[in-house]
């Protein structure tokens, strides 16, 4: 206002200068406080952000092994609808991969072809262990058997029954997703980057 | 010709030979030289076309130890043959994945399990297990919990935990309770 007033005791080509300053501090003043924006900023930590977006799009790697397999497909189909909890993209590639599935018994001859597909999946990358058999070895006590996965790779989240059914595996998907919540990524990505 | 007279014929053209008929079914029990020969024979001249099942047992203690169970049946399925031999832990026994080709794999599983040798097998490598691995797990000896074994890159195995067992089931123990799986 105090430079609108100043214009009018001014005249000629110094008011026309005058003017125009004015008319783009306006338009300056106007695009830092925009009300189209307002409500649509948040704020937040870059943690939290990136626990967000991890634990909402899981990514399954299927490894489909015995019957839990079945209730795997029954959890991924229209009744139980894994995609609820953003995990219904099964990849049969493990490069595409957030957390692998282990569904079923694990013999030792499979053992190692199951730890390869793991060592192909990239950081960051989850492991449920599906059922008694993935467990523990289950009823399994046998010299064909290897008495739990989690003797080859880090297991994440364990579900009991035999086989589960698909609430208990949605149970363990959203337990996944609470401890992927609490992580501190952005110290993981640190620590990564100084590594490599 | 049925059943009956398929063990008769048998029994008669081959010297030494057993038979055994429990509840319709009919088992020959042939000497291990003999043991090719009654195959051919059977395939060739008694029109077993099929063979629906080869198995071994290990009678252990007993010599010879082992015994060879081939289950021989007609297409039409009017005619069912049990052909046994018993062989010694040492002996190798002639395939007959020639005469029918589903021995091939029946064969390679025996020899995986158990550890008979069956000469002029086209490929006897292990079935179920991998190559490289030691033991025969169906043999008696081999202890249910397995054993350790590591190859490199391919497979390794570890003990399993009992925790109190074998467990053993106790058929006609009387009692359900008794009859179910427990360490005994």
């Amino acid at each position: 206002m105090t430079t609108s007033k100043a214009s009018l005791s001014v005249s000629g080509d110094a008011a026309e200068d005058l003017n125009a300053a004015a008319a783009v501090r306006s338009e300056l003043a106007h695009a830092a406080y925009d009300s189209k924006i307002e409500g649509n900023v948040i704020i937040t930590r870059v943690d939290a952000a990136i626990n967000w977006m991890r634990k909402n799009s899981l990514w399954p790697m299927p490894m489909g092994l015995a019957c839990c397999a079945i209730e795997l497909m029954a959890t991924a189909s229209s009744r139980f609808d894994i995609s609820r909890f953003g995990s219904e993209v099964m990849r049969f590639s493990p490069r595409q991969s957030d957390v692998m599935i282990v569904a079923g018994t694990v013999t030792y001859k499979m053992a190692l072809a199951v730890k390869r597909v793991w060592d192909q999946m990239p950081e960051p990358k989850w492991c449920i262990a599906m059922g008694a058999c993935a467990s523990s070895g289950g009823m399994y006590r046998s010299y064909a058997v290897l008495q739990g996965i989690d003797q080859l790779l880090p297991v994440d989240v364990y579900i009991s029954g035999c086989p589960p059914r698909p609430e208990a595996l949605i149970e363990g998907l959203m337990k996944l997703q609470e401890k992927i919540d609490g992580e501190e990524s952005t110290v993981d990505l640190k620590s990564e980057s100084l590594v490599s | 010709m049925n059943t009956n007279q398929a063990a008769q014929t048998i029994s008669e053209k081959f010297e030494g030979t057993t038979v055994l008929e429990f509840r319709g079914e009919h088992t020959v029990t042939v000497a291990p030289a003999d043991f090719r020969l009654v195959m051919e024979y059977c395939k060739n001249e008694l029109d077993f076309d099929m063979l629906l099942d080869a198995s071994s047992v290990d009678n252990s203690g007993d010599d010879p130890r082992f015994a060879l169970v081939y289950e021989l049946a007609t297409l039409d399925d009017s005619v069912h043959l049990r052909v046994k031999t018993h062989i010694a832990e040492s002996e190798e026994v002639p395939t007959v994945s020639d005469l029918w080709a589903t021995a091939d794999w029946h064969e390679r599983e025996i020899w995986d399990m158990m550890g008979i040798k069956f000469s002029g097998h086209p490929d006897l490598r292990r079935i179920l297990m991998w190559e490289g691995y030691t033991y025969h797990p169906l043999r008696k000896e081999f202890p249910l919990a397995g054993k350790p074994s590591e190859m490199p890159d391919v497979a390794f195995t570890g003990e399993a935990p009992l925790e109190g067992g074998p467990f053993v089931t106790s058929a006609g123990a009387g009692s359900r309770v008794k009859a179910e799986p427990r360490a005994k």
